[in-house]
């Protein structure tokens, strides 16, 4: 694998994009082609050469480079926007949409990571060493899929809209989160550490929510069914297993209903 | 003579009354009398032909005063700093006709800009809802003609849309509630005693900020699972929601209303997410539909008129120029705000002063700030340029769409007197940044 660290030199003014620093993007190109690609600020159409200094070499495909971004880039967005191999590494906190319509590889953030982290995500692993905010794994608006599979972890607390609409992989948050847990999904698996205030699994159809925490506002379609030795995140742990939404329409299989499910550990 | 004006517009609410009547002076100058109108429609008259009414454009100057210039002026130092600005924001339009936004739109992707409507402080979160699943509603003919059963979701048109009730829901007598109020069944759902409740036949105080689990437990009843409700859910005793399913099931036709109860309680787009999913559920045993309760008398227009332009109905990003793109949150106008993230601020029709967050007015004052309204208000008084205009549905004339999305033509009952219309300076604002973008490319 070879390695491209690029630099901040130049902070921008607003909030610049940087949907081009993927490994997809990068590969086979020369630094000073990397340098060259473009980045939006507003309407003004920048090169990220002009916001950061390269050093390194890029791998021939994605799958064999490795981006390090070094500098405080907080206030960049899109970064691995759409990869499907290969891996970032950003030392700082990063703003919205890092990893959004990721289909593989792996992004590790330092810091914080702001909205819209993995959105419509298929595929992958991201890691935030930070917090993330609202909309994690979720789908874009209108959309009716969320995050369909691969990993995102995020060590500290998060806030609404924890995989909205998911239908596959998993999401997991070390920390507290605020509501609206794996709101209308139809699949996936969202574990909570820490507390939750409320609405778990509202309107879901299928999936699994674990919450090691609180919920301090249940909600009413979920009923109790078990008391269930579950392992969750490498660890075993006993839950309370609740089904529903019932409010919420459902599929069959083999003449089952399959429900949603809660494990609230006990 | 005076003249009387029949079939007036009222631009004032989301009710958009379209049957008032006006009586001007002979000059067309004045508004005398207005009548079919509540007191809140009056005012707008009564200010339209106020001698208090700025008539010229003012610029504010380097000692902190304003001096009045031309609209020419105006003019051009709008388009000069939309030029120059990298990402400029362009917000408002509750109070401004179709064409006026139409105009905005122009100007906006000439700019490269961000475009957004009050909705994003307002019924936005309406709109993801609806993205998300669908929007069963129907019109205000309806629910006068049909309507049984009302239900008032965190709104109260007692003060916020006066005539509301009185025109459209509980008391009018229609082709198929022929004895009005005595054959409706009214079911306000708040958790203050609202003036709306007042009227009502039954009451829900539910729990602040809990109607989400309120939703959860009639879709519940409706899906055959009422034996698995708790006791109380949000406040409400589970007896009280069962009468209230009962009642919704049996309905003929079911409308509900929601406001901002719902749209600005924790969850926004959530609460009106399940509320679509109830009126979905209840439409399999019963005849029911959803509206909600726009506040403005064409705040409904500019969602309308840029989903066919770009096909999305607010948070409009226009920077990349050739496509354009929407995701509330970070393309909102009090986001970008409070992020700091746009570099021009034009408040057109609406009062971004005053309704804002302050840090988010304090970040937009660092950047050059321009107000498109015809009154004073306090977005005017901390702007660098202030344009004043005709106020639509008294100066001018001009389509508006109705809270359910109906379009009415609203008529011209004063002369403008000199000001210019909201179309009329945007498309000189727009003309004159193709001249600067030709001369630039
Ligand atoms: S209800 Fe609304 S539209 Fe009707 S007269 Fe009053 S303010 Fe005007």
């Amino acid at each position: 694998m070879e390695t491209v660290t690029m630099t901040l030199v130049q902070h921008p003014e607003l909030y610049l994009e940087c949907y081009s620093v993927t490994p997809d993007l990068f590969a086979g190109k020369s630094l000073a082609e990397i340098a060259d690609l473009p980045a939006h600020e507003g309407k003004i159409v920048w090169k990220l050469g002009d916001f950061f200094k390269f050093d390194g070499k890029s791998g021939a495909t994605a799958a064999e480079t490795r981006i390090i971004v070094n500098g405080d880039v907080h206030k960049m967005k899109r970064f691995g926007q759409q990869m499907t191999a290969g891996e970032i590494l950003i030392n700082s906190a990063a703003d919205m949409y890092v990893g959004c319509w990721m289909r593989g590889g792996k992004i590790t953030v330092k810091g914080n990571a702001d909205a819209f982290l993995g959105i419509a995500m298929e595929g992958g692993e991201i890691t935030v060493e930070g917090d993330a905010t609202n909309h994690v794994g979720s789908a874009y608006r209108g959309d009716w899929r969320g995050m369909s599979g691969g990993l995102i972890r995020v060590k500290g607390k998060a806030g609404n809209d924890i995989g909205t609409a998911m239908t596959g992989g998993t999401i997991i948050i070390e920390g507290d989160a605020f509501i609206h847990v794996l709101t209308h999904a139809d699949g996936g698996t969202v574990i909570i550490k820490g507390d939750v205030e409320g609405r778990v699994g509202g309107q879901m159809v299928k999936g699994d929510a674990y919450v090691l925490g609180k919920i301090l506002y249940p909600l009413p379609g979920f009923k109790k069914v078990a008391t269930v030795e579950k392992e969750c995140d490498g660890q075993t742990y006993t839950f309370d297993q609740y089904i529903g939404d019932l409010g919420e329409r459902k599929g069959k299989k083999k003449g089952e209903v399959i429900y949603g499910n809660i494990y609230l550990k006990a | 003579m005076p003249k009387v004006i029949e079939n007036v517009g009222c631009p004032y609410c989301g009710c958009s009354c379209d049957d008032v009547r006006v009586t001007v002076s002979d000059d067309g100058k004045k508004v005398l009398e207005v009548e079919n109108v509540c007191a809140i429609g009056t005012e707008i008259f009564k200010h339209g032909s106020s001698d208090h009414r700025i008539r010229k454009p003012r610029l504010r100057q380097p000692d902190g005063s304003m001096k009045d210039i031309t609209y020419e002026e105006a003019i051009e130092w709008t388009a000069q700093h939309l030029y120059k600005a990298k990402k400029p924001l362009m917000y408002g339009f509750g109070s401004t006709n179709c064409e006026g936004q139409a105009a905005a739109a122009r100007v906006m992707e000439t700019a490269g800009g961000m475009l957004d409507n009050c909705a994003t402080i307002c019924h936005g979160p309406s709109f993801l809802a609806i993205f998300d699943n669908g929007y069963p509603t129907c019109t205000l003919g309806e629910v006068k003609n049909r309507a049984d059963v009302i239900v008032y979701w965190g709104s109260n048109p007692a003060h916020a849309h006066p005539r509301h009730m009185s025109r459209y829901s509980i008391f009018p007598r229609g082709f198929f509630t022929g004895k009005g109020q005595k054959k409706r069944t009214v079911i306000v759902v708040d958790p203050r005693y609202t003036d709306t409740a007042n009227v009502a036949d039954i009451h829900l105080r539910v729990k602040q900020g809990h109607d989400y689990e309120l939703f959860d437990a009639f879709r519940m009843v409706v899906n055959g699972h009422a034996d698995d409700l708790p006791d109380v859910v949000a406040d409400v005793p589970k007896e009280q929601i069962l009468e209230v399913a009962e009642i919704m099931a049996n309905a003929r036709f079911g409308t509900t209303f929601f406001g901002m109860g719902l749209t600005h309680s924790d969850g926004r787009n959530h609460n009106i997410d399940i509320a679509i999913s109830l009126t979905r559920d209840l439409n399999k045993v019963a005849k029911w539909t959803i509206m909600a309760m726009r506040g403005h008398y064409n705040i409904a227009g500019p969602g309308v008129v840029w989903s066919w332009t770009f096909g999305f109905p607010y948070c409009l990003d226009l920077t990349k120029k050739n496509y354009a793109h929407m995701n509330p949150g970070e393309t909102s106008s009090v986001d970008m705000a409070m992020r700091d993230e746009v570099d021009m601020f034009i408040n057109i029709g609406t009062d971004a002063g005053a309704h804002f967050p302050i840090p988010a007015v304090q970040h937009l004052k660092k950047h050059p700030w321009v107000t498109i309204d015809p009154s004073i208000n306090m977005a005017s008084e901390i702007s660098d340029l202030h344009i004043p205009v005709c106020i639509c549905g008294v100066d001018v004339g001009g389509v508006v769409y109705r809270m359910d999305n109906v379009p009415i033509q609203f008529r011209q009952v004063i002369d403008p007197q000199g000001l210019l219309d909201d179309e009329t300076l945007l498309n000189k604002i727009a003309d004159r940044l193709d001249e600067l973008n030709a001369q630039g490319a």
